[in-house]
């Protein structure tokens, strides 16, 4: 048993969903209790989306636990495919279906249904929701291509001179972060590039467009969370070469153009691709006041690596903490975190990532839906990278993270919480001016992101540790001077420099010595 | 999936129609969202799976990321494979959690549909848990699986799994208690209808302190606020207390009835309340009035949902001048809605239950001016060139007592003065 105040993934279930809802001609009938359709909203809320997943719900209520629940499960697949005639019809259970054990699988397979079945075990008291989305797409396209699938030692036919070279963009989805746009703008670059993108899946796929997937020369693994297992099978079945650098970020981009020139063989210059402001905007001078701001980085494997990456690479921050919910890319994040000097934080505990938030004092939070929510608390400005994410993270523009234009938007979104240089000289300058002041909100934010509250007021949900050092009332007073921005890690550090310095309390030189102490 | 049930009062009552099939609603759990909220140092720990967290996350979005006073003990394959004892495992979570939150006075352990069919059974790990923090905390539990409960059904188990705490009613005494979660501006304004009615005698349940407890016995009138409370109206009954029959306060008529029946219980006539009334009532007539003028002629329809349908579908079509296509409610309480569905009268197509394909034919085929619906419908619907309100936002909003009566419908008219005022491409 596990306290959970919120989680990063939803039940395996809603990946089967995800899969489900991102393709057209599938249907999914999912064994579950009245109330688990509020998956639905995920969908028509959260993303827009203007028709229901395509989801049949069994619906059992207790009064049908006493009955029989099998014969409704088949009721439930015969009303669905004779109502929607899907091209594949998956079967899957909820985490209360799975403890009837009605299989409603293997009474799929029996029922004699007008489309072919595809059942999932969904596992829903181990795994979560990308390993179910995963696992969904894997056994979509292993069901459909198995038997497709050359004899060992059979070769891959070359592709004839005349035809281009061609990728399939694989794992993006419904629900994903922006995947709708990375995918235009991949497959733009790669075009500009000459070479054709064959399938996109699960995004917009139909099964038959599946059937297709070997035809291509490789696969890309865009979102590796759910392409990876496809992408391993497809390897190995069908002798597809793996393209997985994620285009994410400036050096990323040129990474994952080189892979691809490398993987097809292709005969064109890399520096001729595509081009970015992010480099000229990062070297410009306004830019300097963003070297060595202290970011914290929380997100999905692949959106926190890649942040890494560009927090320091690319924008001159200095990332002081790096952490995951995917346990499933945790030895990657560990070995990156390790290579930054951190040590990773690798965890499904909401309170364990506000917990180091609150430690870590940074100027910078770059997380999911869950990390807005703890920079809110504390006053610090956010930017979202990764899902979880909310209704306004799904925007109407065109905003790809991918690709030179996704780090030009990357950029934007992480610059705009920020205080601007000159603003934040003026505001350590003049502390007391009456509208331009603690209580003020940057002049460009407006209500958002950082400042709006003091973090000296918010009520942190972990109680300060036993045996803190106590601050002298002239010291308090000094603190009050620094600039509420950068207040809270000015606080911590003194108290860590008067702790291990053993003093018991804290005073005006106190404060002068830890700055001293901490200057870079 | 459905068939026409014959009624033996079929003339004065609507055409009662009962449909089986899939369901597009919320389950109890998500009653959690306003009851937190309303009980301030309440904690509700839901005994479940990552879906109860999930639904919780998600029916809640932002609102509630603040300050959360609820919590999902994730079941684990090792509590289901009897690897861990559930009972020593939830003793540990519990502490765990009272030692984070010392504020908390109340806790519910809420049972879901993994713990119900795994036959956990709370009711007495509350009572152990009881013994263990006797004098820190009060302990009970109730369930909001999707098994049991439907959406607002998991306010009447937490409401129900109360009653044996409060206090007995001392003899010969006479005290209104209302019962069902308000917003704190609706209590005080009902709070000084009842003074200016001379009833002083009058409790809130639940309130707004968990310890806040009204007394009940056989004095205790019980005048319901909401309409989905069947098991508390059971378990306050059986402690002697007397259900009012009453129309529920929506609307200037339903509010009036609302008033009038508590008041009768007094020894007050009909006339005096509606002198007393006067000046709230009139003041809401005017402010309706210009409402209405977006809503007159225009037809709604209802999918089930809240168990709020008939209340409302009554003040839309008696207050506002609409035309009512169909109204569907979860489940019906013939005794609770008694007094609703003579107002509702014959010649109204009312649905208990859903088989949600059939359900939207209908709505295709009568094509309403207005949908209200579940969340997970309303932009599909939407998409398909129909007007929605999604029925969540009448559980969040203020919408009971004369004051909220063009508030409330101007939830339902915003939806069609949009239509009218963008000038964005067509909507069908």
């Amino acid at each position: 048993m596990e306290l959970t105040l919120w989680t990063y993934e939803g039940p395996p279930h809603v990946g089967a969903i995800r899969i489900a809802a991102s393709m057209r001609d599938v249907h999914l009938v999912l064994h579950a209790p009245q109330g688990d359709t509020y998956a639905d909203l995920l969908f028509t809320m959260i993303e827009r989306e203007g028709r229901r997943p395509p989801v049949t719900w069994t619906t059992f209520q207790a009064r049908d636990l006493g009955g029989s629940t099998a014969e409704m499960v088949i009721q439930t697949l015969q009303g669905a495919c004779d109502r929607y005639q899907p091209q594949v019809l998956l079967v899957a259970e909820s985490c209360t279906g799975e403890l009837i054990q009605d299989q409603p699988g293997a009474l799929a397979k029996g029922a004699g249904l007008s489309a072919p079945v595809i059942p999932i075990e969904m596992a829903a008291y181990t795994r979560k929701e990308n390993w179910g989305a995963s696992e969904t797409f894997y056994q979509l396209v292993r069901g459909l291509l198995a038997a497709r699938a050359p004899k060992p030692g059979e070769e891959r036919s070359a592709r004839p001179a005349d035809q281009p070279a061609s990728v399939n963009l694989i794992g993006p989805t419904k629900l994903g972060f922006r995947c709708r746009d990375d995918v235009t703008e991949i497959r733009r670059l790669l075009e500009s590039m000459g070479v054709r993108v064959n399938v996109v899946a699960p995004l917009d796929a139909t099964p038959h467009d599946l059937l297709r997937i070997p035809d291509a020369d490789a696969n890309v693994n865009l979102a590796p969370e759910v392409g990876d297992l496809t992408c391993d099978w497809l390897k190995r079945q069908f002798k597809q070469p793996i393209i997985s650098t994620v285009p994410l970020g400036w050096g990323a981009t040129r990474d994952f153009i080189a892979e691809v020139i490398e993987t097809l063989a292709l005969d064109i210059d890399p520096e001729s691709v595509g081009e970015s402001r992010l480099p000229w905007y990062s070297r410009s001078v306004d830019s300097t006041y963003l070297t060595g701001k202290r970011v914290f980085i929380f997100a999905d494997g692949t959106h926190a690596l890649a942040a890494a990456r560009m927090a320091r690479d690319e924008m001159g921050f200095e990332v002081v903490g790096l952490g995951t919910y995917s346990r499933e890319r945790a030895r990657d994040v560990r070995a990156l975190a390790t290579e930054y000097g951190l040590e990773a934080l690798i965890t499904d505990d909401y309170l364990a990532v506000e917990r180091a938030v609150t430690e870590l004092q940074p100027e910078l939070v770059l997380g999911t839906q869950m990390e807005r929510h703890i920079a809110k608390r504390l006053g610090l400005p956010c930017a979202v990278i990764s899902t979880p994410a909310h209704v306004q993270d799904y925007p109407a523009r065109y905003s790809p993270q991918m690709g030179f234009e996704g780090s030009n938007v990357i950029f934007d979104t992480w610059v705009h919480p920020l205080i601007m240089g000159l603003e934040e000289h003026l505001l350590t300058m003049f502390r007391d001016d009456f509208e331009f002041n603690d209580g003020a909100v940057p002049s460009h934010l407006g209500g958002e992101g950082g400042g709006a509250q003091q973090p000296d007021n918010v009520t942190p949900m972990i109680p300060a540790e036993p045996g803190a050092v106590a601050w002298a009332v002239s010291a308090e007073k000094e603190l009050r001077k620094i600039p509420f921005f950068v207040r809270g890690k000015a606080r911590r550090n003194t108290e860590h420099f008067a702790l291990e310095q053993g003093l018991s309390v804290i005073d005006v030189e106190t404060l002068y010595e830890a700055k001293a102490h901490y200057s870079r | 999936m459905s068939q026409v049930i014959a009624r033996a009062d079929a003339d004065a009552l609507p055409d009662i129609t009962t449909e089986r099939g899939e369901r597009a609603v919320f389950c109890g759990l998500t009653s959690i969202i306003w009851l937190h909220r309303r009980i301030q140092d309440a904690f509700f720990l839901v005994v479940g799976s990552r879906t109860c967290a999930h639904l919780l996350q998600s029916a809640a979005g932002v609102m509630i990321f603040a300050e959360p006073r609820f919590a999902t003990a994730i079941l684990g394959e090792r509590d289901l494979a009897g690897m861990a004892d559930c009972h020593e495992e939830l003793d540990r979570v519990v502490s765990e959690l009272l030692a984070r939150r010392p504020d908390i006075r109340r806790l519910f352990l809420v049972g879901s549909c993994p713990s119900e069919v795994i036959k956990l059974d709370l009711a007495n790990a509350a009572a152990r848990l009881q013994g263990v923090h006797e004098n820190r905390l009060r302990i009970s539990a109730f369930s909001g699986s999707g098994i049991e409960t439907t959406f607002t059904q998991g306010e009447d188990q937490c409401l129900a799994s109360m009653v044996p705490d409060l206090p007995v009613l001392s003899e010969g005494s006479q005290r209104l208690m209302v019962v069902g979660t308000l917003a704190d501006i609706v209590e005080e304004q009902f709070r000084r209808h009842f003074a200016q009615l001379g009833i002083t005698e009058v409790d809130f349940f639940p309130a707004a302190r968990a310890d806040d407890l009204p007394p009940v016995g056989p004095g205790t009138r019980v005048l319901l606020a909401q309409p989905y409370l069947s098991d508390t109206v059971t378990a306050l009954t059986k402690r002697g207390a007397k259900l009012v029959s009453a129309p529920y306060p929506l609307g200037v008529e339903g509010t009036l009835g609302w008033f009038e029946a508590a008041a009768s219980e007094w020894g007050h006539h009909a006339e005096a309340v509606q002198e007393a009334l006067a000046i709230p009532v009139a003041r809401a007539q005017k402010s309706l009035a210009r409402v209405r003028e977006s809503l007159e002629g225009r037809s709604v329809h209802f999918l089930p949902d809240s168990q709020l349908e008939i209340p409302l579908a009554r003040f839309l079509r008696d207050e506002c001048g609409m035309s009512l296509t169909e109204v569907a409610t979860p489940y019906l309480d013939q005794t609770l809605m008694a007094d609703e569905l003579r107002r509702l009268g014959s010649g109204v197509s009312l649905v208990e239950g859903s088989d949600l394909d059939s359900a939207l034919a209908r709505v295709r085929e009568h094509r309403p001016d207005l949908t209200v619906c579940g969340m997970g419908i309303a932009n599909p619907l939407e998409a398909e060139g129909f007007r929605t309100k999604w029925s969540i936002e009448l559980i969040f909003t203020p919408i009971q007592g004369f004051d909220q009566v063009a508030d409330l419908a101007g939830l339902f008219a915003r939806p069609l003065v949009r239509e009218r005022q963008l000038e964005v491409g067509s909507w069908s």
